[in-house]
């Protein structure tokens, strides 16, 4: 393969990701229990289709008219007492959120799990603005202590050995600990309770915001998203501008769906759908609720039609565990925030210039299967060729490969240059596949075909192409015989 | 039972896309389908035309080359009553693809559209139109009872929409004995290009597929689309995992003429 591919990035990080046995059996254990956990409850379901049309619909019903429901959902949560902020892109979002903590005097924040704050990079522009900001998700502290990124977007933690898990507690608390999960969990509890308490703010997500009565939703399988949007004083809730339905009605075909699409499970062991901070006589709460409403990337594609689809996503992960590439090479090969076939479509969206992300397209086989565990049904495969058009288009990649590909279709185009073509091709084929001194020469320079052949026996072509053959089949008809 | 060779039956007539993969790497696969089709009474058309149907192209982005071959293959086909091809992934390009690449070319998408009303893919035609009966009565020897496992080609399934009629036609198949291939539905690796683009990622994904057929214990295992069949052959070889990698054209072809 060329230096200058594309895909040359992905390659080098899947390579590295090959060479982990830990991590591949660890990512295929787990993408395979949650594809199983899905299947049993789309088992239970019984009307799963019907759900899966009835939130496809709900979500393009919001996203197709995002900005009436969004300020709809303004309206009403202001009612409550909510102060929603916008905020163009990352960077707008991260001052927000500062300039709250200043104004706050905030020292501390605890962080219930967000991508969309990994997506922005929150931290950091707290870090640098003297807010320690915390993570309180079990997965999402180690990921933290590590220095790293999550691996999957609801199991960030997916990659780590157990044993390393200890080590970083180990370093952290200065003590000594077992591989047991009791144990690592229950060091977890004890660091982290007594951060909610100390917290100045408490940061989350927005699983789903809900035009109709101005709510805010979050799902989650630990206590700390409801520890961290009630006892600190001032709770900021980080919103997708495309994380919103229009009605309850629409947030009950969520909640079927979001639990049962990610884990399997019926619902989570947390629904929290908070209406704004605490009111008068209400003992628990916040006292102050903000949702900041990020763009970042989104109103580019909602004007777009080849993508427009994609921000009906839920963020539920099935198609990470679908993936027959992510579930071989995990999160982490894909280099960027959001991994798996939603990652390769709406990374390359939010950062057009990046030809980093670009080259993602072709981590897949198009086989379609994000497409069928996709909840609300986004054509990601359709998606991923409309993003090889663009980079085609662009000049983007391997441009001898991209030429040799381009004159291969131009030949195709033409029978007898087709057929002469496809004569050479199957000769050459049965050369290489052969024994000798000259097809080991040429494999060896030939780095595509030597990397193949390592790992698999080579094709051996037929001498004849069928259409060399078809005029025996036609006297083959005549004679009535059908070569028994 | 009817052969179809009866007079009084109109034959039914079908051109045969053979696509560019069978017709240069398993030419066998567009024979055996050919003798299927004629022992069902059909009359085979081969238009010598016909190339590839663009979906190589598509998948790599190059979607005016693909348009060209998409226009051509639709030319070329749509004068005929039926078009059959033994692929579903090629099938599920004109079905499907071509609707993309015609979305905005209204008079191109119904011929498109009229091209695809009357295309199937082999499995598709065969029990659709002859149900099962042919395959019912077939068998090997009498002593020889092969164990075999099926693989659904992603296109198939989940592009084209066939999953059970392989299976069925297999199921119906005497002297066959069709065991579950565990997580049947993952995808082998192939992906067109993708295989050539980033063979170690392909070479580990089409790894956990055949250590899965190697868990059934088939002697053979079975499939609609030679790309699928191709990568899972050179893999089931490298490992040396004695395994017939066939295509279902194959095993149908092959027992109907042991039956005879």
């Amino acid at each position: 393969m060329s230096a200058h591919g594309l895909t040359d990035d992905f390659l080098q990080r899947a390579q590295h990701a090959l060479g982990q046995d830990f991590l591949r059996q660890a990512v295929r254990k787990t993408t395979d229990r949650l594809r199983d956990g899905r299947a049993q409850a789309v088992r239970e379901a019984g009307d799963f289709e019907a759900w899966r049309d009835a939130l496809s619909a709900a979500r393009r019903r919001a996203i197709a008219r995002l900005d009436a429901v969004l300020r709809v959902f303004v309206e009403r949560a202001s009612a409550h007492g909510v102060q929603v902020h916008f905020a163009a892109d990352a960077a707008e979002a991260c001052a927000i959120v500062v300039e709250l903590a200043r104004a706050k005097g905030a020292r501390l924040a605890a962080k219930g799990k967000s991508m969309l704050s990994e997506e922005i990079e929150l931290n950091q522009a707290l870090e640098a603005a003297c807010v320690e900001a915390l993570e309180t998700d079990l997965g999402e502290w180690i990921i933290q202590l590590a220095g790293e990124r999550p691996s999957h977007i609801i199991l960030p933690v997916v990659h780590k050995p157990r044993a390393e898990i200890r080590e970083l507690f180990e370093q952290h608390g200065g003590v000594t600990l077992s591989d047991e999960t009791k144990v690592l969990a229950g060091y977890a509890r004890d660091r982290l309770r007594a951060e909610f308490l100390r917290a100045d703010l408490g940061i989350t997500g927005c699983n789903m915001a809900i035009a109709e009565t101005g709510a805010v939703a979050l799902f989650s399988n630990e206590g700390n998203g409801r520890m961290v949007s009630t006892l600190p004083k001032t709770h900021i809730a980080l919103m997708g501008m495309e994380r919103i339905v229009e009605t309850r009605a629409d947030f009950v075909d969520l909640m079927r769906l979001l639990p049962r699409s990610a884990t399997g499970q019926r619902i989570t062991t947390y629904v929290n759908v908070l209406h704004g901070p605490k009111r008068t006589h209400e003992l628990d709460g916040p006292e102050e609720l903000h949702v900041v409403v990020v763009d970042a990337g989104r109103s580019q594609q909602l004007a777009d039609r080849d993508y427009r689809d994609a921000l009906a996503c839920i963020r539920c992960g099935a198609c990470l565990n679908a993936c027959p590439v992510y579930s071989t090479v995990g999160g982490h090969a894909y280099g960027t925030v959001y991994p798996g076939p939603i990652g390769a479509v709406i990374e390359p969206l939010y950062a057009r210039d990046d030809e980093r992300r670009a080259e993602l397209a072709n981590a897949s086989t198009l086989c379609g299967a994000c497409h069928e565990a996709c909840p609300v049904r986004i054509p990601l495969h359709d998606m991923l060729v409309s993003l090889r058009q663009a980079n085609a288009r662009q000049g983007r990649g391997d441009r001898s490969e991209l030429a040799l590909q381009r004159v291969a279709a131009r030949a195709m185009a033409v029978p007898f240059v087709y057929a002469g073509g496809g004569a050479v091709a199957r000769w050459f084929g049965r050369f290489v596949a052969g024994d000798g001194a000259w097809p080991r020469f040429v494999l060896q320079h030939t780095p595509v075909l030597q990397t193949m052949a390592r790992q698999r026996v080579l094709p051996q072509p037929p001498l004849r192409a069928f259409r060399d053959q078809w005029a025996d089949l036609v006297r083959e008809d005549m004679r009535g015989s059908d070569g028994r | 039972m009817s052969t179809g060779s009866d007079t009084d039956v109109p034959r039914r007539r079908v051109a045969l896309m053979v696509t560019c993969l069978v017709d240069q790497l398993a030419p066998e696969v567009g024979v055996a389908t050919v003798r299927l089709l004629r022992r069902r009474g059909v009359q085979v058309e081969f238009p010598q035309l016909q190339t590839c149907c663009g979906q190589a192209a598509w998948n790599s982005g190059l979607a005016e080359e693909a348009r060209a071959l998409a226009e051509r293959t639709i030319e070329i086909f749509e004068p005929y009553e039926a078009v059959v091809a033994p692929s579903g992934s090629c099938m599920g390009m004109l079905h499907h693809g071509y609707q993309q690449i015609f979305r905005d070319d209204e008079a191109w998408l119904r011929r498109a559209r009229d091209l695809a009303r009357k295309s199937f893919e082999l499995s598709q035609y065969l029990v659709h139109e002859f149900g099962l009966s042919f395959a019912a009565v077939a068998g090997v020897d009498e002593h020889a009872t092969q164990v075999a496992t099926y693989h659904p080609s992603c296109h198939a399934t989940r592009i084209l929409g066939v999953a059970d009629e392989p299976l069925q036609l297999l199921r119906a198949v005497r002297g066959l004995q069709l065991v579950p291939l565990p997580r049947a539905e993952d995808c082998c690796g192939f992906g067109g290009t993708f295989c050539a683009k980033l063979p170690e990622l392909s070479s580990a994904i089409v790894e956990t597929k055949v250590a899965h057929i190697a868990a059934t214990g088939a002697q053979c295992v079975v499939s609609t689309d030679v790309g699928c069949l191709a990568n899972i052959r050179s893999a089931c070889a490298h490992r040396g995992l004695p395994v017939e990698v066939l295509h279902l054209a194959e095993v149908l072809d092959r027992h109907e003429v042991a039956k005879s």
